[in-house]
């Protein structure tokens, strides 16, 4: 049997960093447990942003050139992007309840403006799904995947004037990361796998498009 | 530019005609609003929450119903024996028919809320008096935004297989910031606060016009050329 290599090595380096964030990384002073989740919640959201950027700039330039290849990646794209979101939208309420008290916040920036774009590219999907003809489906879900990145800023901005209680970012801030050595190697780690997943998910995806695609041509032509 | 808007103008006109003859969709948005603000009224508790408080998010909840259903009628009525392919071979350009379109259901939206506007200050006895003007300035910005977004996916919903189950769909997450752009400013202002408490709330609302207004007119032409 064929070794398929990126998702292998993608797979072991997931399992490795969670053994890492489990057994080998500090506890937090003051969240003990719970902070363990930041090491997959963290890098699913930094996916799931990669992910939906990838789908807009793909869209934008698939306007321009119309290569049906870009089509398919954005629509890879968008779908593995919608499971991340829903990994960071399940992680996030789990780590909140002990921490915050509550599930879910409506006063946090980061925790609605991931459900708007779960929301909107989960429709993406729908879109997609409604649509017979393919250079149709290319445009329209191309239009959504731009407007999308356009609406997100104005989600971000009117949740945020409710204010914020979302733990500040630590690790991007201008001064000095104020993560441990160990925590922050952890999470670095969990980052660089996360996003080796993400392109192991997406070439599969795109490959199963690729297949689809032609089946469907072979059944047009046939007929 | 004259032109484009000239031509947007004639094909706004021709959609109110057929409105103004028809009223198949005005009157059913006027009742769906009047229905709402009953229904809302009657699902909270009134000693526990005051009007006040209820009718800003009421209001702007309506609005965005209400107006989703014009909007699937403004090219819904365009499917029947494919009338939008005569409009798309008519010697105007695309960003004319969008803006046409668009200017239809602005007034449209508007002409419901000059009824539902109202109908909320009789039902909820509402202190509006001095808040009148920045409450209808308001309800312009949000109608704007509302539109340009709503009418760039009406065309495309209609051409789905969902058509108007799609529509809602996708228009409501970018409906968002304006409902609630709209609703934290109507209660600044009728809870008796001075306008610039809640000018944040209007540079948003602002900002969401301009920049989905280019986009959605830009974007149009794309969802037909083949």
């Amino acid at each position: 049997m064929k070794i398929s290599w990126l998702p292998t090595i993608a797979g072991a380096a997931v399992i490795a960093t969670v053994i890492r964030a489990a057994f080998f990384t500090p506890l937090e002073a003051k969240q003990g447990a719970a902070q363990k989740i930041f090491y997959l919640h963290v890098p699913a959201a930094w996916v799931a942003f990669l992910a939906f950027f990838l789908v807009a700039v793909s869209s934008g330039v698939y306007l321009w050139l119309r290569d049906s290849r870009l089509d398919r990646f954005a629509e890879s794209s968008a779908e593995v992007g919608v499971v991340f979101t829903t990994v960071v939208l399940i992680t996030g309420p789990l780590w909140a309840k002990p921490i915050w008290g509550t599930y879910w916040a409506w006063w946090d920036v980061r925790l609605v403006s991931t459900l708007f774009l779960w929301f909107i590219y989960v429709s993406y999907m729908v879109l997609r799904g409604a649509i017979e003809s393919p250079p149709l489906r290319a445009r329209y879900s191309a239009v959504l995947g731009i407007l999308g990145a356009f609406l997100i800023p104005f989600i971000h901005l009117s949740v945020y004037l409710f204010a914020t209680m979302h733990p500040m970012p630590i690790v991007g801030k201008p001064s000095k990361p104020s993560l441990p050595n160990e925590m922050l190697l952890t999470l670095m780690l969990s980052l660089a796998s996360f996003t080796l997943l993400y392109f192991a998910f997406l070439r599969a995806r795109y490959r199963y498009a690729v297949e689809r695609d032609a089946v469907a041509a072979a059944i047009d032509h046939d007929a | 530019m004259a032109d484009v808007l000239f031509a947007a103008w004639v094909i706004a006109r021709k959609d109110l005609a057929i409105e103004f003859r028809t009223r198949s969709a005005f009157f059913s948005a006027v009742i769906f609003a009047l229905l709402g603000l009953v229904i809302f009224y009657f699902a909270w508790d009134p000693t526990a929450v005051t009007v006040n408080d209820l009718a800003p998010g009421v209001l702007w909840v309506i609005f965005t119903f209400s107006g989703l259903l014009g909007l699937h009628r403004s090219f819904g009525v365009e499917t029947e024996d494919h009338a939008i392919d005569g409009l798309l071979a008519s010697p105007v350009s695309r960003e004319s028919i969008f803006l046409g379109k668009a200017i239809a259901n602005l007034i449209f939206v508007a002409a419901v809320q000059l009824i539902a506007i109202p109908a909320l200050v009789v039902f909820y006895n509402l202190p509006l008096g001095n808040v009148a003007i920045p409450l209808i300035a308001i309800a312009f910005l949000a109608a704007v935004g509302l539109v340009a977004v709503g009418t760039l996916f009406s065309a495309m919903a209609v051409n789905t297989r969902l058509a108007e189950l799609l529509l809602p769909m996708l228009s409501l997450p970018f409906f968002v910031p304006i409902v609630i752009a709209a609703s934290q400013s109507t209660a600044k202002l009728l809870s008796g606060r001075p306008i610039v408490e809640a000018a944040a709330w209007i540079k948003l609302l602002i900002a969401f016009d301009i920049i989905f207004v280019a986009a959605c007119t830009v974007a149009y032409p794309f969802t037909v050329d083949d």
